[in-house]
């Protein structure tokens, strides 16, 4: 409690009321300019708690919430779109490419759409890896024409949920007792040889007669695939699920078949076309 | 506390003592009116002159205009914000060269030490804004109202229909040079006769008629109401301005040992101070400088005039307030010293004075500063390229092994063209033997170079593929380079950059 309030002879202001060893303090009140501004501060503090969310439970007067205001901005930039979406809708992809206009909006639709829906498996650049085909490359196992490629996105390989889906299915030479260990071995060693990587010339020679008869007729008497159903190129350098000998007895003993969705129901046509323009346009389209 | 003795404590229009009372000393002083009288001399001729040019300077350069060809913009000095452009003259900046900005600010602020470490404080005398609005606000009011007499007797009268009409003319006269200063400053951002046109037909943009606002307003606050309470509470510029005279700068001063004791000018054995307040009246900050150096001074040296002026009248030698260096006042002082007042004493006094020495180490380094700021500036100017190129290398993947065993990289390279040429370019590659470069989308001239085109005032971006063949050896990391040439074959660009393979 203040024991002795004194006023100041100079300024004319009242002191605390308190001494310490003889020194006292000015009880100098707060500039009415500030005070006034922390009286309104708190006033529109008020008034701002009853316009917006503040309060738990509560969404305020205006009911505005942030997350529901973005929705008519997402709305308007999608409105703005609009005209060149549907252009790219009605295009074909051949006719999408041939237009500088609708190309350059392609390939920057094209790479947001793969970031938000092929990466996960192709690779941020489309570069794949084991089991995920590569789009990067010149190596399509089914066709990297600008038809071949739509056709594989819109519809996808081997997926259930597409009537369209084009699929094949590689025989488990091994698993079904198809084919001995040691045929296999001599397969394999031929399928190196057809790639230039092989180091037993008689497991070759012996090889060489099982794959005429076993696998020249999906995969080409020299190993150059069929893209009909989708069997890879056996005399390139690259290697979808490994290039070693002991990957390709593992894929002859019991074949990986990919699986990829169809996108053609869960993304718009437009998109697919953009996609399919991007695609082709990594390096590696035909 | 006690008063404050001074020996020659002058009336000012502002009492810088504290009330005799000691019942309730306010810590806070109230604004006291200044009116200053009108002067006229060789000091207020160049103010004017100066007032003159820089109003000119303002106002005018927007109008300037400075064809640069079709679709951009014609305006010599503008600053293009909407679309990242800074326009001087034939100058065209784009913004990650915002430096050269920074740098020209650089220079004004040494240029300024240096001045003022030389003579004083002119810039807050002469060629401050503040100054040159407020005088020009001054000179309206007086214009209109009369001079300082008048004004008081205005001010200090009945408010009848004759004070009304005189103060809503001048308010009126404010708002329109403000108006046109608030105008003029939004013509440096967006082009001058559009965005006038816009202006006064309504059709302007929002932020346009805020940022009009804004600076009409604070013109008309700062000029018409606020005057010197700028310069002595809100600006930083005379704090440290202190820091930048030394006894060797030319300040604006009071011969006191010419002028004290004061008298009347009849009275025998006085100075040749009268004490007419004539140098009071016409202060535009309403300090006396007989009190000597202070804050509150901006140093227009209007005093000067308003002195001499009375002087003259007297017969006696001009000069009693002078730009002067302190140097030299203390020198005339000590010449001075028990000298009787006359005209003895004045030739003492002003043989005492030497030439103020501009060349001593304060003024070298703030030279040496500037010279060296104004050099790098102008050496990256004169460098600074119109065209460069930018290679990023693709990261994922690294690199992509193709059927036949070769690798290659994939990169992106932006040719960045400050220019309106839209003149191809060769790209040409500087990598060992066996790489070879294909660019995507782009035809190859006579010599195999892909000829890359160049956007006008833009960046051009291409794919380009570089492949060696399976069975080269290649290291995990091999460095290349691109080179861009124009059509005679010289190089006008070029970047490095490496092409990555797998581990041998």
């Amino acid at each position: 409690m203040p024991t002795k309030i004194e006023k100041d002879a100079v300024t004319g202001r009242e002191t605390t009321g308190h001494e310490w060893d003889g020194l006292k303090e000015l009880n100098t009140p707060l500039p009415k300019w500030w005070l006034w501004t922390f009286y309104a501060s708190i006033a529109f503090a008020v008034v701002w708690m009853v316009l917006y969310p503040s309060l738990p439970f509560w969404r305020g007067t205006t009911q505005w919430i942030a997350r529901e205001a973005i929705v008519g901005e997402v709305a308007e930039a999608n409105a703005r779109n609009a005209p060149m979406m549907a252009r790219l809708r009605a295009a074909t992809p051949e006719q999408i490419v041939a237009d500088p206009q609708m190309r350059e909006f392609a390939l920057a639709g094209g790479r947001v759409a793969f970031a938000n829906n092929c990466a996960a498996c192709h690779g941020a650049g489309g570069q794949g890896g084991n089991g995920f085909p590569a789009l990067v490359d010149d190596d399509w196992l089914w066709g990297g024409s600008l038809a071949a490629i739509h056709q594989t996105i819109a519809h996808g390989i081997r997926t259930a949920e597409d009537d369209e889906a084009r699929t094949s299915v590689m025989p488990r030479f091994g698993a079904d007792g198809m084919l001995t260990n040691v045929q296999i071995g001599d397969v394999a060693e031929y399928v190196l040889s057809l790639s230039g990587r092989s180091t037993d010339a008689d497991s070759v020679t012996r090889g060489q007669a099982i794959f005429a008869e076993n696998c020249a007729s999906c995969h080409g008497d020299q190993g150059q695939g069929n893209r009909e159903f989708g069997a890879p190129r056996l005399n390139d350098q690259v290697w979808l699920y490994g290039g070693g000998k002991a990957d390709i007895i593992a894929m002859v003993r019991n074949p990986r078949l990919g699986v990829m969705p169809a996108w053609h129901a869960r993304l718009d046509p437009a998109v697919v076309n953009m996609l399919t323009v991007f695609v082709h346009s990594l390096g590696g389209g035909e | 506390m006690t008063d404050v003795e001074a020996p020659h404590r002058a009336k000012a229009d502002r009492p810088a003592e504290a009330p005799a009372s000691a019942a309730a000393q306010p810590l806070y002083a109230a604004r006291q009116k200044v009116y200053p009288k009108r002067v006229f001399g060789k000091v207020r001729s160049v103010k004017w002159i100066i007032l003159a040019l820089c109003l000119a300077l303002y106002y005018v350069v927007p109008w300037i205009r400075w064809d640069r060809g079709p679709g951009v913009p014609d305006q010599a000095v503008l600053v293009d914000i909407a679309n990242a452009r800074l326009f001087f003259f034939w100058i065209e900046l784009w913004p990650q060269e915002i430096y050269f900005l920074a740098g020209a600010l650089i220079l004004g602020a040494f240029a300024l030490f240096a001045v003022s470490s030389l003579f004083g404080r002119l810039w807050c005398g002469f060629t401050c804004p503040q100054t040159v609005w407020t005088d020009l606000f001054m000179f309206v009011e007086r214009w209109i109202q009369g001079d300082r007499n008048a004004r008081m007797k205005l001010d200090q009268g009945p408010h009848n229909a004759n004070y009304w009409v005189r103060k809503s003319l001048t308010h009126a006269v404010w708002l329109l040079i403000a108006g046109a200063t608030g105008g003029a400053w939004v013509m440096y951002f967006v082009d001058a006769p559009t965005v006038t046109m816009e202006i006064l037909t309504g059709r302007a943009s929002l932020e346009i008629y805020f940022f009009f606002a804004l600076f009409a307003g604070f013109t008309y606050l700062l000029a018409g109401w606020a005057r010197e309470q700028v310069c002595t509470y809100m600006c930083p510029w005379p704090r440290f301005q202190a820091a930048m005279l030394d006894e060797n700068s030319l300040v604006v001063t009071y011969r006191d040992w010419r002028g004290e004791p004061r008298g009347k000018a009849k009275a025998e054995g006085v100075g040749d101070c009268v004490d007419c307040y004539a140098c009071v009246h016409v202060c535009p900050t309403g300090i006396d400088i007989r009190d000597g150096q202070q804050l509150e001074c901006i140093g227009c040296g209007l005093c000067v005039d308003a002195c001499d002026s009375v002087m003259g009248k007297l017969g006696r030698p001009k000069g009693l307030v002078a730009f002067e260096t302190l140097k030299n006042l203390a020198a005339s002082e000590a010449a001075t010293a028990g000298m009787a007042p006359g005209p003895e004493r004045t030739r003492a006094g002003m043989a005492a004075r030497q030439l103020p020495r501009f060349i001593r180490p304060r003024t070298m380094l703030y030279a040496g500063a500037l010279t060296l700021v104004a050099a790098v500036m102008l050496g990256a100017f004169l460098m600074r390229s119109t065209l460069s190129v930018t290679v990023l290398r693709d990261r994922a993947p690294l690199f992509v092994r193709l059927s036949d065993g070769s690798v290659r990289n994939a990169y992106t390279i932006k040719l960045v063209n400050k220019t309106r040429d839209e003149a191809p370019l060769a790209l040409t590659l500087q990598a060992p033997e066996g790489f070879r470069m294909t660019v995507q989308d782009v035809d190859n001239d006579a010599e195999g170079h892909p000829m890359l085109a160049r956007r006008a005032d833009g960046i051009a971006q291409y794919r380009v593929f570089i492949t060696v063949p399976a069975g080269q050896r290649l290291a995990e990391n091999t460095p290349l380079s691109f080179r861009l040439l124009d059509a005679q074959g010289r190089s006008v660009a070029s970047q490095s950059s490496n092409f990555l393979g797998p581990k041998p």
